[in-house]
């Protein structure tokens, strides 16, 4: 008899584990979304290794606490049976004070395991992150392109965040659960094995419905998640464009759109209610209806002699203690979902490598202002067409170069070529005679001064953001370079001079205060090459023109780049670049080009209407 | 301490918000109150059981005493107990997702339709992400907080008191222990998160630090590139990032303890329980009277129920108030003063004139810095108006106050002879035709785009306005052509080609007047001309208002407003105004200063 309960037992417990695998697989199926599982967690497992001795010491304390946790119904039992059985008070005050020895124990065992959880979690997500912003300092422009700064931003912030109240999680309950449920049935198995067979029914049983509503419900809310990223689109949009809603008049025609919207948001809601609902009915039904086929069984047992009293309370109590862990770890196991999801984004950005080969042993260029383009085309990744095919020019040291064209004709990939912000995908680009991908990437960037079209500052006084063009430039050098930028006025006018701070990005100035400010930042490293890539659109035509004078009389006369729409900023380059649609149509001076290149001539006549008007 | 001395005034102040949180339940009186009716009849249930459970353990006592002519009768009686329960349970969950989700949606609704209707002064000055905040996540959090809080705390306060009158019926003295030994978790529980309060913010001060920093830094990562700075901000990070170790690290373990540290309570009320029950059973101290086996159980269960629905509460009643103060910004939104409406006798316009009369205007965004002051302007139908001057002197204030964005502070824009203010806010922006300098597209495909400048228009009039702007050539290119997918903000277009969509915009819609606002400063010059050609025969007859910085541009307008420091300084055309050599022949010159040079 008792033999063959054990057989059933076992192959009731053989079916839990497989329950459980397969569960396991199906939610690894959902987090492998698109790279292989088993390098999914390998950032992860590197840098918790520094912490290998809290992420064994938290768990390990946890199943201390939860050993504890299980002796209580036992304690208990020897209360009923022989405390009340043989009516001996001090044996139950004894006993009781047990119960509260046990209660310190688990306390304690509780707190060193918090700890350790804490620290692994919060220390190798630090490192994690730390990490990760050295990482991104190595990809070039492409990988930056391609990953988009808002998804680094997050994938650092909230994804880190959660990550390490995953891990933390993790650490302290991932083994603590499963062991309560396990322990309670081997603990129920050694009081009696007949009875603990209700235990090793009803554990699969509750294990199919937690985990099937659980997976039930996971792409519901992701549908869930959809429809309220399009409601928070739809606001946003709103907020963003209220002058050409409002312009166009279609505020009805919005407001029933996004209470379409919100209709779909909250059936779908709504739906997955109805079946998340069900958990607890569902899984209080089961483990109470096991109670009642535990006392049942539990009688029949005691009226034979095999069972006492305080042996059926103990069973009673293990079936307790079950459900609530199980909830538990079911709520445990969406956190760890969702964690592992975070550190797979995460992981995903660690995996991303700058394409950008660097040069060991790279040589010092010595006159960085003698520029050659031989052929050179460029493809951004992930795009069909090249955005710069077959240019060719040279640029000597002191040169101004002029470079005109359309909206997306190329200019500005021409000039980020030339720092080696991207890589030329065809031709060469030479550096005094050689090959910028012969040279050493930081020397050659220290000598150029790059102005970009965006003008970004950076929180910190106008000090520390000149400093960034050289870090050892003395007052005058500074001085020079704000005459220069036509920013001496503005700044000097300011409360602190040069020291007044300034807001992340510059907010607190105008935008054409910031393009002065990027301009003076580029010349305080006195570069041997300027590159103003349409960098004073914000200026007003007479500080433009003031800035242009004072650039081309620089008296350490770098080649300068000037990127532009308008024929007059360039009419006294040296040599102007024409590019339409990616292809060098036209070389030379302003007046060579008049004369030669339709498309430079067509661009001057629709800003110059009348030919000869007062030029 | 501080903080507690101001608790009570916040939550005063958040409790004000209840009556507009009841305006929104009303229509959901009915499933409230089934929901509280059948939450008490769940909680009775519940506890019911472990008294059915006792009596059939008192059933059982030796070998060969076991009752079972009564145990069966008790078991079933607790069979249909549990699945009423269950059943009772469901109901509830499912009418309070109901009455959530409908409220969440009810309030997103009133919210938004809110959004259309206030001034854009106040959505200027208010964050777009703040707005966007309280219309998603506050909602939420307002929602599950208010509802789903209140229904916790319902039936957790329900539980408490079923349990003490359980308790005390079965056996007061010991239904006594617990009421005194209870109360322990909830002051452990309290005394932890008053001291973890100061903790977590420094935590978060730390993490705003850091974030602070990563958004610099990431967010223009390709300018610290190209000044190397990365060396420099890694040390920065890292320095940052060691200290959030140490107030993290803080933070989560002591928080970490307020559950263990319950539990420790409920070992003790546990191991009392168990201890007095047992001598009570034995019959040991006469003052404990005498019990059974069975109801020692069942005390044993209630012990491990009674202390849950505190930790429950008192965690409910932090979320309770921080569902308040969401709830508080939410309904500021929705209490904000809308415009006023249109009035009844309002003029509708059609097919507008095009005179626009500029009378003595006042206006200021901010009552502290004057901006416009006495604007007069007559602008003749189908006259060309361009407005220059140096950033910030007021050019698109005159754009905000000509469509009624913003009203005058003084003075009156008539149209057509009409004061502004008594025309139909509909009819009077559908009179003109706005491409704006921020280029404004939805997610949504290339024809959706172009079609809000008229729903009802057929695709070939969507192509022949795409076309007339000069966008069918790169639109034809785009993998799908119009009906390609732009994403948000149209990220995967460039500067030009989102205007050039907006030109198309209003190209569909042809209105009577037109307003440019530095409409082609991300265009090419060639592409521009073309444009321009464009615009030239649409502004035909037409009324325009050109704002740009280019010189070219505002040639041949009728008038040449100068601004400057919110005034006009100079009117005239442009002959005239090179003649008068003021502050335009100056901007002008300048623009040639260079060439001269040559």
């Amino acid at each position: 008899m008792s033999i063959s309960a054990r057989g059933i037992a076992t192959s009731v417990l053989c079916f839990f584990l497989i329950t459980i695998y397969k569960n396991k697989k199906l939610w690894y199926n959902i987090l492998k979304t698109k790279t292989e599982v088993q390098i999914i967690l390998k950032q992860l497992f590197l840098h918790s290794k520094k912490y290998l001795k809290e992420c064994i010491c938290g768990p390990l304390f946890k199943l201390f606490e939860a050993s504890f946790e299980l002796c209580v119904p036992l304690v208990m039992k020897q209360i009923i049976d022989r405390g009340i059985g043989e009516g001996d008070k001090n044996y139950i005050i004894r006993m009781s004070l047990v119960l509260v020895l046990l209660g310190v124990a688990g306390l304690i065992s509780t707190v060193i395991a918090q700890y350790f959880s804490a620290k692994a979690a919060v220390g190798t997500v630090a490192s994690m992150k730390s990490a990760l912003f050295r990482h991104i300092q190595s990809l070039s422009y492409t990988e930056l392109d391609r990953v988009g700064t808002s998804t680094i931003i997050t994938r650092m912030t909230s994804d880190a965040n959660q990550l390490q109240n995953g891990m933390n999680l993790t650490l302290r309950l991932f083994m603590r659960s499963p062991f309560i449920v396990f322990g309670a049935m081997i603990m129920a198995f050694t009081i009696d094995t007949k009875s603990a067979l209700s235990f090793a029914a009803v554990i699969p049983a509750l294990s199919v419905v937690v985990f099937g509503i659980m997976l039930l419900c996971i792409p519901l809310y992701r549908r869930v998640q959809q429809r309220l990223d399009s409601v928070l689109l739809h606001t946003r949009e709103n907020l963003t464009g209220v002058r050409v809603i409002r312009a166009f008049r279609r505020e009805e025609a919005e407001v029933s759109s996004f209470e379409g919207k919100t209709e779909e948001l909250c059936s779908e809601q709504v739906r997955v209610g109805k079946i998340s609902a069900l958990m607890n009915p569902l899984t209080y039904v089961l483990i109470n209806l096991a109670v009642l086929v535990l006392i049942y069984t539990g009688a029949i047992q005691v009226n034979s002699g095999k069972l006492t009293q305080g042996d059926v309370i103990a069973l009673y109590n293990y079936m307790s203690q079950i459900l609530i862990e199980l909830v538990k770890f079911a709520s445990l196991i969406i956190t760890i979902t969702k964690s592992v999801a975070c550190e797979h984004r995460i992981e995903k950005l660690f995996m991303t490598q700058s394409s950008m080969e660097l040069c060991e042993n790279g040589r010092t260029p010595e006159n960085v202002g003698n520029i050659v383009f031989e052929n050179v085309s460029f493809t951004y990744c992930g795009s069909p067409e090249p955005v710069l095919e077959d240019i060719c020019f040279e640029a000597k040291a002191g040169e101004t170069i002029g470079i005109i064209g359309g909206t997306g004709s190329g200019k500005s990939s021409l000039v980020n070529l030339i720092p080696r912000f991207y890589d030329a995908t065809k031709g060469r680009i030479l550096v005094d005679g050689v090959d910028v991908k012969e040279l050493d990437l930081d020397a050659l960037r220290e000598k150029i001064g790059v102005v970009p079209q965006k003008a970004v500052l950076f929180g910190g006084t106008i000090k520390e953001n000149l400093l960034w063009g050289n870090k050892n430039a003395d007052e005058d050098t500074i001085e020079e370079a704000l005459n220069a930028s036509q920013s001496a006025e503005f700044v000097a006018k300011k409360e602190n001079g040069i020291n007044s701070l300034l807001e992340q990005g510059g907010k607190n100035l105008s935008g054409g205060q910031r393009q002065r400010l990027t301009v003076a930042r580029a010349l305080v490293r006195r570069p041997e090459v300027l590159i103003l890539d349409d960098s004073t659109s914000a200026l007003d035509f007479a500080t433009d023109a003031s800035l242009r004078a004072s650039i081309a009389n620089l008296p350490y006369n770098p080649t300068v780049f000037i990127v532009s729409q308008r024929t007059s900023s360039l009419m006294s380059a040296d040599k102007i670049i024409v590019l339409d649609d990616g292809k060098q149509v036209g070389l030379g001076s302003h007046a060579e080009l008049l004369e030669s290149c339709s498309v430079y001539r067509e661009i001057h006549e629709s800003q110059f209407k009348k030919e000869g008007e007062k030029i | 301490m501080k903080k507690d001395k101001k608790a009570p005034s916040g939550l005063r102040k958040s409790v004000q918000v209840l009556p507009d949180v009841l305006r929104f339940l009303r229509p959901y009186r009915a499933l409230t109150l089934l929901s509280v009716l059948l939450s008490a009849i769940s909680v009775f249930l519940t506890l019911y059981l472990p008294i059915l459970i006792g009596d059939a353990i008192d059933l059982i006592i030796d070998k060969g005493k076991v009752d079972f002519e009564g145990i069966v009768p008790l078991l079933v009686r607790a069979a249909v107990c549990i699945l009423m329960t269950a059943l009772v349970t469901w109901i509830v969950t499912t009418v309070n997702n109901k009455i959530t989700f409908d409220v969440i949606r009810d309030v997103r609704k009133a919210a938004f339709s809110k959004l259309q209707r206030l001034p854009l002064s106040f959505l200027d000055k208010t964050p777009t992400g703040d707005i966007v905040s309280r219309v998603i996540s506050d909602v939420d959090t307002f929602a599950d907080g208010l509802l789903l809080g209140f229904t916790q705390f319902f039936t957790g306060a329900l539980t408490i008191l079923g349990t003490l009158f359980f308790m005390f019926t079965l056996s007061p003295l010991i239904a006594l222990i617990v009421v005194v030994l209870t109360p322990l978790s909830l002051f452990v529980a309290r005394f932890v998160s008053t001291r973890t309060y100061e903790m977590f913010k420094a935590q978060s001060e730390t993490r705003g630090e850091q974030t602070v920093l990563i958004d610099e830094a990431i967010g223009s990562q390709k300018v610290v590139q190209a000044f190397s700075q990365g060396e420099a901000l890694q040390e920065q990070f890292d320095e940052i990032n060691e200290r959030l170790v140490k107030c993290s690290l803080k933070a989560t373990f002591f928080s970490s303890l307020v559950n263990p540290c319950t539990r420790f309570v409920n070992s003790v009320v546990y191991a009392a329980v168990g201890c007095f029950g047992a001598i009570a059973v034995v019959g040991g101290w006469g003052v404990f009277g005498s019990m059974s086996v069975g109801t020692l159980s069942c005390f044993l269960s209630y012990a491990n129920q009674y202390t849950k629905p505190f930790n429950e509460i008192s965690g409910v009643v932090t979320e309770l108030q921080n569902s308040l103060a969401c709830a508080r910004r939410i309904f500021d939104f929705i209490e904000e003063e809308p415009l006023a409406p249109d009035s009844e006798d309002a003029f509708v316009i059609e097919n507008a004139e095009g005179n626009v009369e500029i009378d003595n205007v006042c206006f200021s965004y901010d009552k502290n810095r004057k901006l416009i002051e006495n604007l007069n302007l007559s602008v003749k139908k189908g006259q060309r108006v361009a407005i220059v001057g140096p950033t910030g002197c007021g050019k698109t204030t005159v754009i905000n106050l000509l469509m009624r964005f913003y009203d005058v502070d003084a003075g009156a824009i008539s149209l057509d002879g009409k004061d502004i203010r008594n025309i139909t806010t509909p009819s009077l922006r559908g009179s003109y035709g706005m491409v704006l300098q921020e280029t404004w597209l939805r997610s949504g495909t290339v024809r959706d785009n172009i079609k809000m400048g008229n729903p009802d228009a057929c695709d070939e009039d969507v192509v022949a306005a795409a076309k007339a702007a000069h966008a069918h050539s790169f639109i034809k290119r785009l993998p799908e052509g119009y009906d390609t997918f732009i994403g948000e903000g149209g990220a995967e277009l460039s500067q030009g080609q989102k205007q050039l969509l907006c030109i198309a915009r209003v190209m569909l819609a042809l209105p009577p007047m037109l307003i440019l606002d530095e409409a082609t400063s991300s265009i090419d010059t060639r592409t521009e001309t073309k444009i321009q050609k464009a615009f030239a025969t649409m502004m035909q007859g037409r009324t325009s208002f050109i704002v740009a910085h280019r010189l070219s541009t505002i040639r041949e307008a009728d008038v040449i407003l100068v601004m400057k420091n919110g005034n006009v300084i100079e009117k005239g055309t442009h002959a005239e105004l090179l003649c008068a050599n003021g502050f335009y022949a100056e901007l002008y010159n300048s623009q040639f200063a260079r060439c001269s040079n040559l």
